[in-house]
């Protein structure tokens, strides 16, 4: 588990008392309800989902078992930058799974973890919808197709420089958190 | 019965939606193709270059987004309808065409007919989609407006007679909404294919006040995207679908179950709720009638499991989606227990046309014991990707070689998957079986979603069984100790298979320990998630035996049981391409200037191949995995 920033906590607490105070505490409304924290916070933090367990007053273990169960929500925070890599079956049989190995040597993570840094995350998702680009990764909400490793090379280089470029400015990414 | 006629209000609406849509075809109009797959091909880039142009030229044009029109190979995609011409479908655009287009066409007279795909209106001058090969196989029931219409007005759909099948229902009986649907003999699109009118009737009879309609939305096959394309580019159809659905068994509320990660479905569908309601097609006393009905939108989070009608169900009630034993079905106790009707997108899009039109019409398409259509979403080695519709009855070969233009240069059709996770992969020689639920089910596959995966020499099958065993493994809830530890297993066994271990034996294990998943299961996830093995095991078996007795295989994908290998008498000196395009720096120039793989590097991307002009070809896969010169000494 990845530490939380300064000031996380007091963000978490927050939202998770916004979002329960907009909704009605029934069992119904729980998926809803993560679902709104994690549009808010990008993922579900264990202190979120503790928070929402009080809230609705129904053991912790409850949330735990829907936010594992569903595909939907993470655990772990997003990175500055997502890198999403299509297993649908067309990209797959285009080699999906080396283009998912080459971002994960590059990044050094494995598949749905985030960097210590928070710089990068990397995840799987099923189709995109775009199958004659295939193989096809989603880099920051923009799709791109024919994602060789060569390519893969390529993104990677072009979101270094924009670390570099952000480091000597002032809010750069993971702020606070382990950063050299 | 009713104090005024549904007939005369909605008349009036219509009035007013003609004269909308008219007055906006007045001048020209651009329509750009925005669906989730429009969008992965750069449709928004495209739109602004057209507003951009259109703006430059000071000219009085209107830009839309419309949703998909089926023909993904070909996206970014626009229609330019001109008044004076018929309206014309682009493919392929980038911000050039589009300068070109807006300056020849929009601002001159000419339509580029070059450039363009296909005319929407038969006329003189451009063929239509009709005149497509594909154009006489495919028929568009639900899919016919998909594209063309602008999904963000109710205005669109109400003009082309929209809604009347809403209206002409009222002013009937609810009684004759179920009969027609009985007689059309409509079976569900969710894959099973249970007549739809059996299970209304059902809910209907069961006595109870309290009803539910539940739309399922929850596509959750890797590849199969219809109900997605329906839901974001003709929203409407299945709202009034619904609303049928509920005069006929007498609900009030409906819900339509979509995933989250379909976000612009869930908005589309979300807006057109809103428009229904203030155009008086839901909520209290629809046109003018006493009858009450209304809709929401809940958004699934993802778990293919939660396809499945008590699963989703489950999940609405914010459990974890498992699915329970049936009987109680949905339609004696569901949604919060009281009766439901749960159907899928599609199933719900045929409803308005089958009220619309009749029943006999709709038994006039298809085969008699299935009547209508059949929608896939054709991907893989095939020239034409994309969304097609035709009637139930159309051959495999057909769809493949005539709707779907066949199979690419060089690639040799080997096998064919479909129903995505729970189907089955069939060969060459089943490719005569018709497309109707009876016949599929008897050749190993299903209709299942309709995804529909063309493979050539190229796949191979064992790794494919793996792939969709893998999916259908995760996406196990974990109820039934068959289908938690059962897929499991199988998926340890296939891996194996895929590094060469195992033998015969290790095969005929996996096809008892297949048919076990299948029985030992509660729904419908366990007992399909070893179809695409068994079929494999069934159709292809020689090459499961490549795999464990020769270590070899046959399509040179596996990557255990492959090298890479670049032979000194094909590579050039003058040529360097394949260094480069390593990602791991594993090849390296040998003292003779030629180059070669050192293997304790290479992690066998296929880079290099790709990359090896077509002149020289020479980095080669060999399986089984020894290297040239120790096959000599091992065969000495």
């Amino acid at each position: 588990m990845l530490q939380l920033l300064k000031g996380e906590k007091e963000e978490i607490l927050a939202c998770v008392k916004e979002v329960l105070g907009e909704n009605s505490k029934t069992h119904e409304n729980l998926v809803p309800i993560l679902q709104q924290v994690q549009k808010k916070l990008g993922y579900l933090p264990a202190l979120a989902m503790d928070k929402i367990a009080e809230g609705l007053q129904v053991p912790a273990v409850d949330i735990y078992g829907l936010a594992t169960f569903y595909n939907q929500f993470r655990l772990n925070p997003p990175g500055k930058h997502e890198v999403k890599v299509c297993m649908g079956t067309a990209c797959y049989m285009a080699g999906g799974d080396i283009t998912l190995e080459s971002f994960e040597r590059r990044m050094e993570i494995k598949e749905g973890e985030t960097s210590v840094d928070r710089y990068y995350s990397l995840d799987r998702v099923a189709c995109v919808g775009c199958c004659t680009l295939a193989p096809v990764a989603v880099i920051d909400d923009e799709v791109e197709g024919k994602v060789t490793p060569t390519r893969v090379d390529g993104i990677m280089l072009a979101l270094e420089e924009d670390r570099e470029d952000n480091t000597g400015g002032n809010s750069g990414p993971g702020e606070g958190a382990d950063h050299e | 019965m009713n104090k005024t006629d549904p007939q005369e209000i909605y008349e009036k609406i219509k009035e007013e939606a003609r004269s909308w849509v008219d007055a906006r075809q007045e001048k020209p109009l651009v329509m750009v193709g925005t669906a989730t797959c429009g969008l992965a091909a750069g449709a928004l880039q495209v739109k602004e270059d057209f507003l951009k142009e259109i703006e430059n030229k000071g000219l009085d044009a209107e830009v839309i987004e419309v949703g998909c029109i089926g023909h993904c190979y070909a996206e970014p995609l626009a229609i330019i309808a001109k008044p004076g011409f018929p309206p014309v479908c682009y493919g392929h655009l980038d911000d050039g065409l589009v300068h070109r287009l807006v300056e020849d066409f929009l601002a001159g007279d000419d339509p580029s007919y070059e450039y363009a795909m296909a005319a929407l209106e038969r006329n003189d001058e451009f063929p239509t989609f009709e005149d497509f090969p594909r154009g006489v196989y495919e028929e568009k029931l639900i899919l016919e407006h998909c594209g063309f219409t602008d999904f963000s007005k109710i205005e669109s759909y109400v003009a082309r007679d929209g809604y009347s099948a809403l209206a002409k229902a009222l002013s009937g009986d609810p009684g004759l909404v179920l009969e027609e649907v009985k007689e059309a003999n409509l079976r569900g699109r969710g894959g099973a294919g249970f007549p739809a009118g059996k299970k209304w009737e059902a809910c209907l009879n069961n006595g109870e006040d309290e009803k539910y309609i539940i739309c399922n939305g929850d596509e959750g096959d890797p590849g199969a995207f219809m109900d997605r394309s329906v839901l974001e580019s003709d929203p409407h159809l299945v709202l009034e679908g619904m609303i049928l659905c509920a005069y006929a068994v007498g609900a009030k509320q409906g819900y339509l179950y979509i995933r989250a990660e379909y976000p612009r479905a869930v908005e589309h569908t979300r807006k057109a709720i809103e428009q229904a309601r203030e155009k008086g097609f839901l909520g209290s006393s629809i046109l003018g009638t006493d009858f009450s009905f209304d809709l929401e939108v809940f958004q699934g989070s993802g778990a293919f499991i939660c396809g499945e009608a008590t699963a989703l169900v489950n999940s609405m009630e914010g459990r974890t989606g498992m699915p329970e034993s049936r009987p109680p079905r949905l339609v004696q106790q569901g949604f919060r227990g009281k009766p439901t009707v749960l159907n899928n997108v599609k199933t719900f899009a045929y409803v308005p046309l089958i009220i619309g039109r009749g029943a006999e019409w709709f038994k006039g398409i298809g085969n008699p014991e299935s009547p209508g259509t059949a929608v896939f979403s054709l991907v893989g080695k095939i020239n034409n990707t994309g969304l097609v519709e035709v009637p139930m009855g159309t051959t495999l070969r057909q769809l493949i070689e005539e709707v779907g233009d066949g199979l690419p240069e060089g690639s040799a059709f080997k096998a064919v998957q479909i129903g995505g996770p729970s189907g089955g992969c069939l060969p060459e020689s089943s490719l005569d079986v018709p497309i109707d639920f009876d016949s599929l089910h008897e050749a190993g596959a299903i209709m299942g979603s309709g995804g529909l995966v063309v493979m050539d020499q190229e796949d191979c099958m064992v790794s494919v069984a793996r792939f969709f065993l893998e999916f259908t493994q995760h996406e196990s809830c974990g109820k039934c100790t068959f289908c938690r530890l059962g897929t499991k297993h199988m998926l340890d066994i296939l891996t194996d298979i895929t590094r060469g271990e195992g033998d015969l034996q290790t095969l005929q294990f996996l096809k008892e320990l297949s048919e076990d998943v299948r029985d030992g299961s509660l729904c419908n996830l366990g007992r399909t998630a070893p179809n695409p093995v068994l079929t494999t095991l069934r159709y292809f078996y020689d090459e499961y035996r490549a795999h464990v007795e020769e270590g070899r295989c046959p399509a040179l994908v596996c990557r255990d049981l492959i090298l890479y290998y670049i032979k000194p008498s094909k590579c050039s000196k003058l040529c360097n391409v394949c260094v480069g395009s390593c990602p791991t720096e594993a090849i390296y120039t040998r003292d003779d200037g030629l180059k070669a793989i050192d293997q304790e590097k290479c992690v066998k991307c296929d880079n290099c191949r790709k990359a090896c002009p077509t002149e020289y070809d020479a980095v080669l896969r060999l399986s089984p995995p020894v290297l040239p010169d120790e096959k000599e000494r091992k065969a000495k």
